[in-house]
């Protein structure tokens, strides 16, 4: 395999793809969530139930989503990227 | 305030101690685990001692920590006594606001998995100045690396050990200078010794210790609220009004709340004793399943303190806290005490103290990785040191680290530090991260550019704090300060990318240019190949 192999190069761009817009997703989750407290705070005092405002209802979506982006991507990267990384190095 | 108001003010918190909780009184318990807790790590350094034979024992525990363990144990050198008593604190005097910050020191982790752990791994050897120096000039990299790492560990530590310091003080009611030289001696047994190997299995232990204690609380609070969280928000409400719900005082200026945003997000990425963990697992592939675990943990450890503060605030009440601790630090210890009485505090007293020695620990193994790996054997002896000679460094510089965090923390004794921590994370977003995602993923990144980037990041954010309102207002009393932001992670992020990209394309290298197909091919393939 050279330094060139464009397999490499197209698997390397591929996950620079899935990295960059994970981070992007995450990114507006969480400063979308900062600007709502930081410019609409009467929207989240929104009581859904008794016990339960938007604000904590997104803050702890803001945690769930932390969770699932890591999944999605450690997913991906098991079950694409390794297994294709294995077919290079043969 | 005057001098006799203060005394006045404290016999009056006296006698309120005595009323409602045996927090600052000697307690057996407490001191029955903490014993515990040290004899069991002392023991686990004994045994990791005799496996630390070489400096890839000593810096990376000899690669071979699986991804689990990993995850408990960056959970470890993650979740501080800040996070678990500040946020409970928080939310147990002011609600929704807590959350704001629980969010924030969570959401670096994805950013962690997605930019950092992989190709960190695969790239370097044990500090991430390995990583910028793969295809640049050794010398210039070590020292700028170097000088980032030192400022983050440093005022990171500062925060830690003020914190510990009072905390134990508060808790067991010893001096503060001898529960500051008891943090300190304990921390360098387990890194002077143990190396890496002992550190890990202190924060696995920790992380244990935290979780279950977390989930034990947050499991008696929800008993008394037929195990609905909401059924104890509703309660919240219902005493101390709805404004509990909602996003209170703590945002007011939304530039402020975006740059320390910025900073806890990046900050994440570039903080040395957790980007030195990804080193102690076999490859890649386990540097990335152990930022899943790590995230997954942390996630669920705020969770639970959001629970806790709401419990404090709802079982104990924010006068009784606030008169314990001003700051509201002592809500998790008092709810403790409220649900399970003076044994059930003893232990969380315990596993505080436990969670703040694991966190110095780990930032003093890499700020001495630091001064050995990076500025001793690469910049001093150009690479060529033997083995004994470099374990003999890293444990000098150490032993040296260790003292300058004890004399740190007795002289910041008293001094707001809260703000530190913030900084400290402000310059791993601002130093250590720019460089490290120019050298990866930008071809044309030069020596001289990421040098430029990374002493722009250490010194421009250390000016801005010390202009800024927190330093300014806070600490000095003046009445004005020339830079508006609290954290000035959103002007000195995008001040040292840009200084790192304009500085490499006014003095670009050939060499730098030619290895960048080698970084991309270790990128992904590792070293082996």
């Amino acid at each position: 395999m050279t330094t060139n192999d464009p397999r490499l190069r197209a698997l390397a761009a591929t996950r620079w793809r899935v990295a960059l817009t994970l981070t992007a997703v995450m990114v507006v989750v969480y400063f979308g969530f900062v600007s709502l407290i930081a410019f609409d705070k009467p929207l989240l005092a929104l009581r859904i139930t008794p016990g339960l405002s938007l604000g904590i209802l997104l803050g702890v979506l803001v945690i769930l989503s932390t969770w699932l982006l890591t999944w999605v991507y450690v997913r991906w990267a098991n079950t694409r990227y390794d297994p294709e990384l294995h077919r290079l190095r043969q | 305030m005057t001098p006799s108001c203060i005394a006045c003010g404290s016999s009056v918190l006296a006698l309120l101690q005595a009323a409602t909780t045996q927090i600052g009184e000697p307690n057996r318990v407490a001191m029955g685990f903490f014993f515990l807790f040290i004899a069991t790590t002392l023991g686990i350094t004994y045994w990791a001692a005799r496996r630390t034979r070489t400096t890839e024992h000593f810096y990376a525990a000899g690669r071979v920590i699986g991804p689990r363990q990993n995850g408990f144990a960056l959970a470890g050198d993650y979740m501080s006594a800040a996070s678990f008593l500040g946020i409970a604190g928080l939310v147990s005097t002011s609600g929704f606001d807590g959350l704001i910050y629980s969010t924030g020191w969570l959401v670096g982790w994805p950013i962690v998995l997605f930019l950092i752990a992989e190709p960190l791994r695969n790239l370097g050897k044990y500090t991430f100045a390995d990583v910028v120096a793969t295809r640049l000039a050794q010398t210039p990299v070590r020292l700028a690396a170097a000088l980032g790492t030192l400022a983050t560990v440093t005022f990171y530590l500062i925060a830690q050990m003020v914190g510990a310091g009072g905390l134990i003080k508060l808790m067991f009611g010893i001096r503060y200078e001898v529960a500051i030289a008891i943090v300190g001696t304990a921390m360098i047994a387990y890194v002077l010794f143990g190396g890496m190997i002992a550190t890990t299995w202190v924060q696995i232990v920790k992380a244990v210790l935290l979780l279950g204690g977390a989930a034990i609380l947050t499991v008696l609070v929800l008993a008394r609220f037929g195990m609905n969280p909401m059924a104890l928000f509703a309660a919240a409400a219902a005493r101390f009004g709805d404004g509990v719900l909602a996003p209170g005082k703590l945002v007011t200026k939304p530039l402020d709340a975006i740059s320390l945003g910025l900073a806890l997000m990046f900050g994440t990425a570039g903080l040395p004793h957790i980007l030195m963990r990804f080193y102690t697992v076999p490859d890649a592939t386990a540097a990335r399943k152990s930022v899943f675990w790590a995230t997954g943990l942390i996630g669920a450890f705020y969770l639970m303190t959001f629970v806790l503060g709401f419990g404090a605030m709802v079982l104990v009440g924010p006068d009784v806290i606030k008169s314990v601790e001003p700051g509201g630090n002592m809500a998790a210890p008092l709810l403790a005490e409220y649900l399970g009485g003076t044994a059930f505090l003893g232990f969380i007293a315990a596993v505080a103290f436990a969670t703040i020695l694991a966190v110095v620990a780990g930032l003093t193994l890499s700020g001495a990785a630091a001064l050995s790996h990076d500025l001793w054997v690469s910049v001093v002896r150009k690479g060529h040191a033997s083995q004994q000679e470099q374990l003999r460094v890293a444990r000098l510089a150490t032993v040296l680290l260790g003292i300058v965090a004890v004399l740190l923390g007795i002289s910041f004794k008293g001094q707001n530090v809260a703000f530190m921590v913030g900084l400290a994370f402000a310059i791993a977003a601002s130093a250590n991260f720019p460089a490290l995602v120019l050298s990866m993923f930008w071809r044309r990144c030069s020596t001289a550019g990421a040098v430029a980037s990374m002493l722009t990041g250490t010194v421009s954010t250390l000016l801005l704090i010390y202009l800024s309102p927190t330093v300014q207002l806070d600490i000095l009393k003046h009445s004005a300060a020339w830079f508006p932001l609290k954290n000035p992670a959103l002007v000195t992020i995008p001040l040292s990318f840009a200084v790192g990209v304009l500085v490499s394309l006014a003095a670009p290298e050939r060499e730098g240019e030619d290895g960048y197909q080698y970084v991309q091919r270790r990128m992904h393939l590792g070293a082996a190949e």
